[in-house]
């Protein structure tokens, strides 16, 4: 049988050479997403900014326009609706109700639901959300602080077990995931909500998972071929982890498409952010973070040092019996 | 490294048989599970966004515990100086900025004061920590000031008494398994699974239940009650269902008898009509206080009082003995079983408010189930038949570690009674796809080792070895990640982490160990030359 190989034997591609131009497109993306962040802003969901969410189901497919005719008139305060799933359902948005804590909210879900019952009969409300301001504020900054400790605790990891450029690159490179991220969801407008964190942290670990093959491999060659150029050292370590790297993204991909198309809506937006970010931190760590390694000066004298450094057990694995003369 | 003895054999197998054995219970039928002994039911709970039902996280004020406490200490510092012997004169009193403070009208007797009220202050902790302190200034001025560590102690019990309150309310309405849990400092979370319509544990629990019988001030004049004045000795309380139309009414401040002294409360019907009110019985206390108390204010108006606000006062007709009363006040038939139940539980220590809710409908969540599953089958199917297309047979041994792994992590799940949310359902997916990214590193290494030259064997050795050390050091970083996600995380984000770590954890093993152990014996058996990798 002929086995399936998506990357074949002896790939030899020359990435380091492109590094200015991976590095300028990078710049050019990640400047982009910023941007796109600050400028039009996160579709913030009610677990981040607080308020009341319904998700009403109709019997019928229903235009939204007429949906929010009928949430308008209640006098509740502005409301967002939007299509979600399939075209019965519609997720409607209110701001909490000033005063009154739970019974007041309960009206407002009490009066939608009438109202709407009225208009079209047979609604039912699938899931309802409430969130307080003072929640919501501590979910952000849960949220943000989870995001910055994974960034940061793997990264410190990264240092003590090879070198600061390796801890920086990664750094580097999961920062740019993050933000890609961000942007994906400002430009799309997708609800940001708990389980994006959810997604964004996931990102961050598959991301880093990627990066770590390859740092790796880089290090182990380093130790192999004392004598060889870095950018040539690099080069040849990412070719060799391709099929492996090209392989895992292949295999999650095909795992997350499946979950976006069948998953259910609930999942799409987390499902979509998490295919989205294996892409990117795929693309990060083939041309961001390694080429990022030459730039920072990491040459195999400072792996030595390090070597020397770390205990005894770690050397005698890393170094192990080895037999390279097999290699042609 | 391909040469495993028997009870190296033993030693892998064991642990994945074990776990594959707990994950069987979560396939089970409810009511086969419930025939099993209590060790076997390692099952996985599901999540409310599977299930149906609803959260509620309810927030105390912890000012509110501050306020109370601060009541109460002038209360018995009212009680100590003024009852006590020698009497004590005392003015101007007054609770402001969080601590009490009040002047002793006959300086020589400040020091006297100050004495009386030490006792008073003391903590109840171990710790000998004071829960006030008291100072004198201006000579004739004592202020008391509660410490920090005495709120914290008082919240800190009031939450405890608070998550029993709830627990025994909830169990009262008779819905199946709820989650009560103190969160944080000053909050609680009450999880219903299945239930559809929160309002009625919104206001269950929304009610602090704080029942005070004290007598109607028929001197007061009704002109400055409704301007908010009273007597002295009396106070003005809410009176929304007034038949008199004023919506206040004053009350003598001393209470005759509180819900404190209640041994039970029904719904029930009035003997007149249809009326719906709730039945109470006191304890021995209670039952000789309401006897006294009613004996002699015979046509008096006796004021009932919850939470605050007069429910009704009835004339006392005659002396009420038995030691059982009714409750009246415009009711429906809910309400009155509302309170009943709430009256049942005791009150709660402090207000509770609704601070978050997430309700999810039955529908939704079997939907969220099937599209799971259905996700879920799809995604092991098209990861199973790409690595089969890639590796051969190598690629058949990574699936059966696979779904090796897909029941492992679900028997530890199961064996910590840990919770399946949908996030949850994404981390079992996204674990299928890493899975197998071990096993890929692995096979990429020896199609390398091969290329490279060495023999099969030799191979085989070296891309186990070298993957494993990437593989370790991946997964921690991975773990990290998770971790955190678990620590700060709250509902959904928590849910998918514990998958993951599970996942990250069971992964490993089974796809570097287990999948080892099967290519050893292919290997020893049939002795290849050439590999098909």
């Amino acid at each position: 049988m002929k086995l399936l190989k998506l990357v074949p034997d002896n790939t030899n591609i020359g990435f380091v050479k492109l590094r200015h131009w991976a590095f300028a497109l990078t710049a050019l993306l990640t400047v982009l997403a910023v941007g796109a962040t600050l400028y039009k802003g996160l579709n913030l969901g009610v677990d981040f900014v607080g308020g009341l969410m319904i998700e009403a189901k109709f019997q019928e497919p229903v235009q939204t326009d007429k949906v929010r005719t009928v949430i308008d008139r209640l006098g509740v305060g502005d409301g967002s609706l939007q299509q979600f799933g399939d075209p019965k359902t519609v997720q409607i948005r209110l701001p909490l109700p000033e005063q009154g804590g739970a019974g007041a909210s309960n009206a407002v879900v009490e009066k939608a639901r009438k109202a709407l019952a009225a208009e079209f009969p047979g609604v039912t409300f699938s899931r309802y959300d409430t969130v307080s301001g003072k929640v919501s504020g501590e979910l952000i900054q849960n949220g943000v602080l989870a995001v910055m400790l994974a960034v940061i605790g793997i990264a410190i990891f990264s240092w003590f077990r090879y070198e600061w450029q390796f801890g920086i690159s990664t750094f580097v490179a999961i920062m740019h995931d993050v933000l890609m991220t961000l942007g994906f969801f400002a430009i799309t407008q997708l609800e940001f909500d708990l389980n994006i964190v959810a997604a964004v942290l996931t990102i961050v670990g598959y991301s880093i998972n990627d990066k770590m093959v390859i740092d790796d491999r880089i290090r182990e060659n380093m130790r192999k071929y004392r004598k060889m150029d870095m950018k040539a050292l690099i080069d040849l370590s990412v070719n060799e982890t391709l099929p492996r790297t090209v392989m895992t993204s292949v295999t999650v991909l095909l795992a997350l498409g499946a979950l976006l198309l069948l998953g259910g809506h609930v999942l799409r937006g987390f499902t979509a952010a998490m295919m989205l970010g294996i892409i990117v931190g795929t693309y990060s760590s083939v041309y961001v973070s390694s080429s990022l390694l030459i730039t920072l000066g990491l040459s195999p004298a400072a792996a030595e040092k390090k070597a020397s450094k770390v205990n005894i057990a770690a050397q005698a694995e890393r170094m192990g019996p080895r037999d390279d003369g097999a290699r042609p | 490294m391909l040469n495993f003895s028997r009870w190296t054999v033993a030693a892998i197998l064991l642990p994945l048989l074990i776990g594959i054995l707990c994950s069987v219970p979560s396939f089970l039928p409810d009511s086969t599970v419930e025939r099993l002994p209590a060790f076997m039911r390692t099952r996985v709970n599901l999540g409310l966004d599977l299930s149906g039902g609803s959260h509620l996280l309810l927030e105390a004020s912890t000012q509110d515990v501050a306020k109370q406490r601060l009541a109460n200490m002038e209360e018995q510092v009212r009680t100590e100086l003024r009852r006590g012997d020698p009497r004590i004169a005392i003015g101007d009193i007054s609770s402001r900025d969080g601590r009490l403070s009040f002047m002793v009208r006959d300086p020589s007797q400040v020091d006297a004061a100050v004495e009386r009220i030490r006792p008073l202050t003391q903590g109840a902790g171990l710790t000998g920590q004071r829960d006030f302190n008291v100072e004198v200034v201006n000579s004739t001025t004592i202020t008391i000031t509660p410490t920090q560590a005495g709120i914290d102690n008082a919240v800190k019990s009031a939450m405890e008494v608070a998550t029993e309150v709830i627990r025994k309310r909830i169990d009262e309405m008779g819905t199946r398994e709820p989650t009560i849990q103190q969160q944080g400092g000053n909050r609680i979370v009450v999880q219903v699974p299945g239930l559809q319509d929160p309002r009625a544990l919104k206001a269950l629990l929304g009610q602090t239940a704080k029942l005070e019988f004290k007598l109607v001030d028929t001197t007061a004049n009704p002109a400055e009650v409704a301007q908010g004045r009273a007597p002295v000795g009396s106070e003005v309380l809410p009176y929304p269902a007034n038949p008199s139309g004023s919506p206040v009414i004053a009350v003598q401040r001393q209470v005759m008898v509180s819900g404190e002294d209640l041994t039970d409360a029904q719904q029930g019907f009035s003997e007149q009509g249809n009326e719906p009110i709730v039945n109470i019985r006191f304890n021995g206390a209670g039952g000789r206080k309401f006897g006294q108390v009613t004996s002699q204010n015979v046509n008096k108006p006796f004021a009932i009082i919850l939470d605050g606000k007069v429910l009704s006062a009835p004339n006392i007709n005659e002396p009420i003995l038995g030691g059982s009363a009714q409750i009246s006040g415009s009711f429906t038939v809910e309400s009155a079983n509302q309170l009943a139940i709430a009256l049942r539980s005791g009150k709660l220590p402090v207000a509770l408010t609704v601070v978050e809710e997430r309700t999810v409908g039955p529908q939704l969540g079997a939907d969220s189930i099937k599209a799971g599953l259905l996700a879920s089958i799809i995604a092991v199917a098209a990861v199973a038949a790409f690595m089969f297309v890639s590796y051969g047979r190598f690629g058949i041994y990574a699936n059966l570690a696979v779904a090796i792994n897909v029941l492992v992590i679900l028997g530890v799940m199961g064996m910590l009674n840990a919770t399946l949310t949908l996030p949850g359902i994404a981390g079992f997916v996204l674990t299928i796809g890493t899975a197998v990214d071990a096993n890929v590193l692995i096979y990429e290494r020896i199609r390398e080792e091969r290329r490279r030259g060495r023999n099969v064997v030799q191979s085989i050795e070296h891309g186990y070895k070298e993957a494993s050390r990437t593989i370790f050091e991946a997964n921690v970083t991975h773990a990290i990640a998770g971790g955190i996600m678990l620590a700060l995380g709250s509902g959904p984000v928590k849910g998918f982490a514990i998958v993951l770590l599970i996942g990250i954890a069971t992964s490993v093993f089974t796809a570097v160990t287990f999948t080892r152990l099967l290519v050893s014996r292919w290997v020893r058996t049939h002795r290849p030359t050439e590999i098909h990798i």
